[in-house]
């Protein structure tokens, strides 16, 4: 009980408010770097994957990759980008990255290729041409599964980032990896603390935008077809 | 201080090659002890996690009403950073193989109960009225219809929580054990790249050949199995 006290009182501290040290700092370095390594991931998975999914070429390697991904510990990816681009928040960014694509790319690519050829032929009937198919009917379709896929990959950068707190990077790591080099308990807790709520919070917004950007028709579909919605909890291979 | 020591080393590093065959050589019994290790933790995670899994799935299973508060529960532990579920242990249990063993076994959870629940939800409602007919009590049912049937799920389940087991447990090196994330974190800290690349490649390995091994196993003793768990 004692140690929860301090604990309480460690958040109460201003000096933890304030400057780069902050919580409110960190915070930020955190959520930017996590932020731009998801974005740049789908910047570049979304693109790939919708087109493979579309002509369905590739489902190896879309789903090789992800395979792939979960076999390297994303501890390793973190060490080797520092081996390559040096200490900081490059290997950091570089190392998120690599881990943020994976799941992007196979969630969508399934998404896309897994469309119900009958609703092609539709589209087709309807008079669609093919980019109209594409963004009118297949990405609206596949739109729950690739934002599972974002949701995946963030959480996943969000632990990682984390992580990078051993390779000399900020972020809300520094307090756990401080707090073990100096033996402070009760650093090392709080910012645990810190890390599980900012992840906790970021998991369930996305699950938010999810529903959000869900087209009604599809979100009223999914709920008919309830077999349907627990095949998406299966998780992988 | 860290980062300057860092940054120095990196400079020497430039001519550091990738790998050291005369290191590993020198090391072949720290590699094995480490390798060792790893095995170690990630059996003993994924054991206790079936241990746990297989009743509260199975409750969770015959009572749909808390599949709810379980899969939360298990998705918000999953949801954790590794390194945060670490450190909220560590100032109860301090640097030990407890505080290793109970993150990983945390992580195991979601995917394991999901995996046993669908698998079981997944059998046909035609066979259980069959076996129902033929006289078979419900345990004989569970173990002698549903359990087999549901196997290629729970199998998938198994490989996904040990390939992602062993993964975690190079992080487990930031808390004093690791396995191979010792080799890796030693790589860091001393900027020699030899160990690390050796820690990560046995690490992807052991990955690998595990997935490999529990697909095997599957198809062994659940010949049925095959092509459907793809």
């Amino acid at each position: 009980v004692r140690f929860f006290g301090e604990v309480a009182r460690w958040f109460l501290d201003p000096a933890h408010w304030e400057g780069t040290g902050g919580i409110p700092n960190r915070l930020l370095e955190h959520l930017a770097m996590s932020g731009s390594a998801v974005l740049a991931a789908a910047a570049i998975a979304l693109p790939v994957a919708v087109v493979l999914g579309h002509y369905r070429k590739g489902g190896a390697l879309a789903i090789n990759v992800s395979n792939i991904g979960r076999a390297i510990p994303s501890f390793a990816i973190l060490v080797i980008a520092v081996q390559l681009v040096g200490i900081g928040s490059r290997p950091a960014f570089i190392a998120l990255l690599a881990l943020a694509i994976p799941p992007i790319l196979t969630n969508t690519y399934v998404g896309l290729s897994e469309i119900d050829p009958e609703m092609r032929e539709a589209a087709r009937g309807l008079g669609m041409n093919e980019l109209e198919q594409l963004f009118k009917v297949e990405i609206p379709l596949a739109i729950p599964l690739i934002m599972a896929g974002v949701r995946t990959s963030a959480v996943q950068v969000v632990a990682t980032a984390t992580l990078a707190a051993q390779v000399a990077w900020g972020g809300l790591g520094r307090y756990i990896i401080d707090g073990f080099s100096q033996g402070d308990n009760v650093q090392i807790f709080a910012g645990a603390v810190v890390v599980s709520v900012l992840a906790t919070l970021v998991e369930r917004g996305l699950g938010l935008v999810q529903l959000l950007v869900t087209p009604a028709g599809v979100r009223h579909a999914r709920r008919r077809t309830a077999k349907a919605q627990r095949s998406d909890i299966v998780v992988g291979t | 201080m860290a980062g300057l020591s860092a940054r120095l080393a990196f400079v020497a590093s430039v001519q550091d090659p990738w790998l050291r065959w005369d290191w590993v050589g020198r090391h072949v019994n720290v590699i094995w002890e480490a390798t060792t290790e790893h095995v170690i933790l990630t059996v003993l995670a994924v054991g206790i996690g079936l241990l746990i899994s297989w009743p509260v799935a199975l409750i969770a299973w015959r009572h749909p009403r808390i599949r709810g508060p379980v899969f939360g529960f298990t998705g918000t532990l999953y949801v954790i950073p590794s390194l945060a579920l670490f450190a909220l242990l560590v100032p109860f249990l301090g640097l030990s193989v407890m505080t290793a063993e109970i993150g990983l076994v945390s992580y195991t959870l979601l995917i394991l109960v999901r995996n046993i629940v669908v698998g079981l939800d997944s059998v046909p409602p035609e066979v259980r009225e069959a076996a129902q007919g033929m006289g078979y009590d419900r345990r004989h049912q569970l173990l002698g219809v549903e359990l087999p049937l549901a196997l290629p799920a729970i199998m998938a389940g198994v490989r996904i929580a040990t390939v992602t087991t062993i993964g975690l447990v190079t992080v487990t090196a930031l808390i004093g054990e690791g396995g191979l994330g010792r080799l890796i974190l030693q790589g860091l800290i001393n900027d020699f790249r030899t160990p690390l690349v050796v820690g990560a490649a046995l690490s992807v390995f052991l990955a690998v050949g595990a997935d490999l091994g529990l697909a095997l196993t599957q198809r062994l003793i659940a010949p049925w199995s095959r092509g459907r768990a793809s």
